[in-house]
């Protein structure tokens, strides 16, 4: 014994010892986790890489515009670009239309300002018409009058450089303008931030719809006994073993103005046959679907909360001369906070970025963030358009996460 | 100085049924005087949990009348009854601190903030818990869980109290130490106690009297001692105390002593309390201690057993013995006279007065 150092019984330092059994136990835990990590790496991690690197994105046409690039950069950006530029670029050009690349760049440029595919294509047909020695930018001009309007050079300029935050801007209804500053776009097409704020009113009004309807459930229950709770349990989880896309379709029945609800309001003679609801295609059919479809994401945390909250403690409340109701508001209420939480948090993190329902039976008046991502994925294919949109979801949701973890504890979070 | 009422709490023919096919409680009436610590003592199934919690008023009687301080209470919901309750997991608040569990019931009554900080002292000293007014429930030990629960079921001056086996979940010491702090507290203040458990020896401890239920009815209503030397029928005897037994026929009664021939076929001189007449069934009770061994003096019932076992106890020594064919039959034999030297198998004389020896129903 030196140094009152302690050793195990065979001599070695007892913290080396420790470390070498303990590290042999967490290897063990990680060969059974190992599949699992793979699986959420390559499937989930990697492809959210992608989707953050591809937003900002535009290696595509720096790799294609290189030599355009390292000179366009030096130009100022006032009056028209010099010579050097232009001769670059007409090289570039060149070499492009000759291996037949050069339709690529100008679809993309074509994002950048309307009008630029065409130019392109009317500019490589008359290529091998230049004049090499001199001149090149009046040569640009004579063969179309855009390259005389000055954005096509600074579109150019700006659409050569290898990441940049357009998307983003562009997510939010901004964009640069030509000198550089940050401007709203025109009133008439700003369209996301509409539906950026109709998203966040729909989960949040949704999280709330599914709050009040799910708590009295929740809290029926926690008090049942086994055999009738268990009965209730099913009916609240069966929407969980239907198919989505058949619920949300049901719903389609169901809301419709010919559909099943509207035909019993008028049977009950609540509503005239010729002002029937319109139920479907708007915000109303969104948000009963959603909330129908996200109501098991509230029960269940409620009921994990509520099964631990014995009625001892209710029955404590009212002997000592607490009305039933003060005794909810005060004991019981404060009790269910965490899965009230818990509860709200899962479904407006869902609700968020909910995809099928509001395609379905939202209409143009029920479209979300979601669906414009969709939109932009399949149709406009404009993909770094879409990941840009999908990284700002991401990014609040985190951002959401943060604040409960901050606030609550994730910890809190129970499911059954 | 007001007169103490006998019939503070009054149960009138209560009935009470859960699922409409049997009685948990039978026509039950009872009498709790004021100031009174009265035990509800029973096996677990028997009522008595059923009783306190229709008095409290979270179960409603399905038949007859229950009485507090003169009016009757059914109709009452609990939040207006002001009876005070000790739950059995103590039922604390867990997400309120000890000084606003005890305001609870203070703030529910509009009392103003001083008055509500000077009880809440007051009730905690006596419960001696002063300095934990600002620790969470989950914060204390059992013990002091429980002493907040009563200090809460006091604060706001209950004439009645009830408490469902508060007890129960602490261990054997503390148990003990909180029976004798709950008398105390009882006697200070005078309130009138309705008091559940299944601990018979917490009962004898802590109650002036002792309901003894079984199968929804009330056995027994007397207390401690003559619960325990004179029980009435052979429940009592058997759930009160230790007790050895003997089943026979009534052969001769007398006024004070009835001979009685057992299954075994030998004839033991008892006290007739449950039986009449000769050819009666009788269950036959008697007291450990109340068996002489080696008699001296001369008893009306003296035979000869075989030891069967000796278990040491510490403070006394327990011999199961063979006596007239009742292999289960229990001596105590404190350990201050060593100078007895039992083996097993050994033979012991034993004798016992007719009067110690209860005659009961079979």
């Amino acid at each position: 014994m030196t140094n009152g150092e302690i050793r195990t019984s065979d001599g070695e330092l007892l913290s080396v010892k420790l470390k070498k059994v303990e590290s042999r136990k967490r290897t063990g835990a990680l060969i059974l986790v190992l599949p699992l990590l793979l699986f959420i790496i390559i499937t989930y991690i990697f492809p959210i890489i992608q989707m953050l690197q591809r937003s900002v994105d535009n290696t595509q046409m720096n790799d294609l515009l290189n030599n355009t690039y390292q000179v366009i950069q030096n130009w100022d950006g006032s009056d028209f670009p010099p010579e050097e530029v232009v001769k670059t670029f007409y090289n570039d050009l060149k070499y492009l239309s000759e291996n037949k690349l050069h339709g690529k760049i100008a679809v993309r440029l074509n994002y950048e300002k309307g009008g630029f595919s065409s130019l392109i294509k009317k500019t490589v047909r008359k290529l091998d018409s230049f004049d090499t020695n001199g001149n090149y930018l009046q040569q640009f001009k004579e063969i179309h009058k855009r390259w005389a309007d000055q954005e096509y050079w600074l579109a150019l300029k700006r659409a050569t450089v290898p990441y940049h935050g357009r998307k983003y801007l562009a997510s939010f209804d901004f964009k640069q303008d030509f000198d550089g500053s940050i401007v709203r776009i025109e009133e008439k097409k700003r369209i996301n931030v509409t539906l950026w704020l109709r998203t966040i009113y729909v989960a949040l009004g949704v999280t709330l719809c599914c709050l009040i309807l799910a708590y009295p459930i929740a809290h029926l229950l926690s008090v049942l006994p086994t055999r009738y709770s268990n009965l209730l349990m099913i009916c609240v989880l069966l929407p969980f073993w239907t198919s989505l896309l058949v619920r949300t379709s049901s719903w389609m029945v169901l809301l419709q103005t010919q559909g099943v609800l509207n035909d019993f309001l008028v049977f009950l003679g609540i509503v005239a046959d010729e002002n029937r609801l319109e139920l479907m295609y708007n915000m109303t059919g969104t948000f009963i679907a959603m909330t129908q479809i996200l109501l098991p994401f509230m029960v269940l945390p409620l009921y994990s909360v509520m099964k631990t909250i014995s009625p001892s403690l209710m029955r404590a409340a009212t002997s000592m001369g607490a009305t039933p109701f003060h005794a909810f508001r005060k004991i019981y209420f404060p009790l269910t906070y965490a899965g009230i939480s818990a509860g709200s948090i899962l479904v407006f993190v869902l609700a968020i970025g909910y995809y099928i329902t509001p395609a379905l039976v939202g209409g143009a008046k029920g479209t979300l963030i979601s669906n414009r991502i969709a939109y932009h994925m399949q149709s406009t294919l404009d993909w770094s358009y879409a990941t840009a949109m999908a990284t700002i979801l991401l990014v609040g949701v985190l951002v959401v996460y943060y604040v409960y973890n901050r606030v609550v504890g994730i910890d809190n979070m129970r499911l059954g | 100085m007001n007169e103490k009422k006998s019939d503070f709490v009054k149960f009138e023919q209560v009935d009470k049924s859960y699922d409409g096919k049997e009685l948990v409680v039978k026509g039950l009436d009872l009498d709790i005087s004021e100031g009174e610590f009265l035990t509800l003592l029973g096996p677990s199934g028997s009522g008595k949990t059923t009783t306190l919690m229709m008095l409290a008023g979270f179960e409603t009687p399905t038949n007859g009348e229950i009485y507090f301080d003169g009016r009757p209470i059914n109709n009452i919901p609990p939040h207006k009854r002001g009876i005070g309750m000790v739950f059995q997991n103590y039922a604390l608040f867990p997400h309120l601190s000890v000084f606003e569990n005890l305001a609870f019931p203070l703030k529910v009554r509009k009392i103003d903030k001083a008055e509500i900080e000077e009880r809440i002292n007051r009730t905690l000293k006596m419960v001696s818990l002063t300095g934990f007014e600002n620790r969470m429930p989950a914060q204390l030990s059992g013990g002091q869980q429980q002493r907040v629960a009563v200090a809460r079921a006091l604060v706001f001056d209950p004439k009645l109290v009830l408490m469902d086996e508060p007890l129960g979940a602490l261990d054997k010491n503390l148990r003990e130490s909180m029976q004798y702090e709950l008398k105390h507290i009882h006697e200070s203040l005078g309130v009138t106690v309705v008091y559940v458990t299944h601990d018979q020896g917490e009962a004898l401890t802590m109650s002036n009297r002792i309901a003894v239920f079984n199968d929804g009815k009330v056995q027994q209503l007397s207390g401690p001692n003559e619960l325990y030397e004179t029980p009435v029928n052979s429940f009592v005897a058997s759930f009160i105390g230790e007790n050895n037994t003997f089943t026979g026929t009534v052969t001769e009664i007398a006024s004070g002593s009835a001979k009685i021939q057992t299954d075994s076929g030998d004839t033991i001189f008892a006290n007739p309390i449950a039986v009449n007449s000769s050819g009666d069934k009788s269950r036959i009770s008697l007291r450990p201690e109340r068996v002489s061994i080696d008699p001296n003096e001369q008893l009306e019932n003296q035979f000869t057993s075989v030891i069967r076992e000796i278990i040491y106890h510490g403070d006394h020594t327990r011999v199961r013995v063979n006596l007239l064919g009742n292999d289960e039959f229990i001596l105590k034999v404190p350990n201050a006279s060593s100078d007895l030297d039992f083996n097993v198998g050994d033979n012991l004389d034993l004798g016992w007065s007719s009067h110690d020896c209860r005659a009961l129903d079979y």
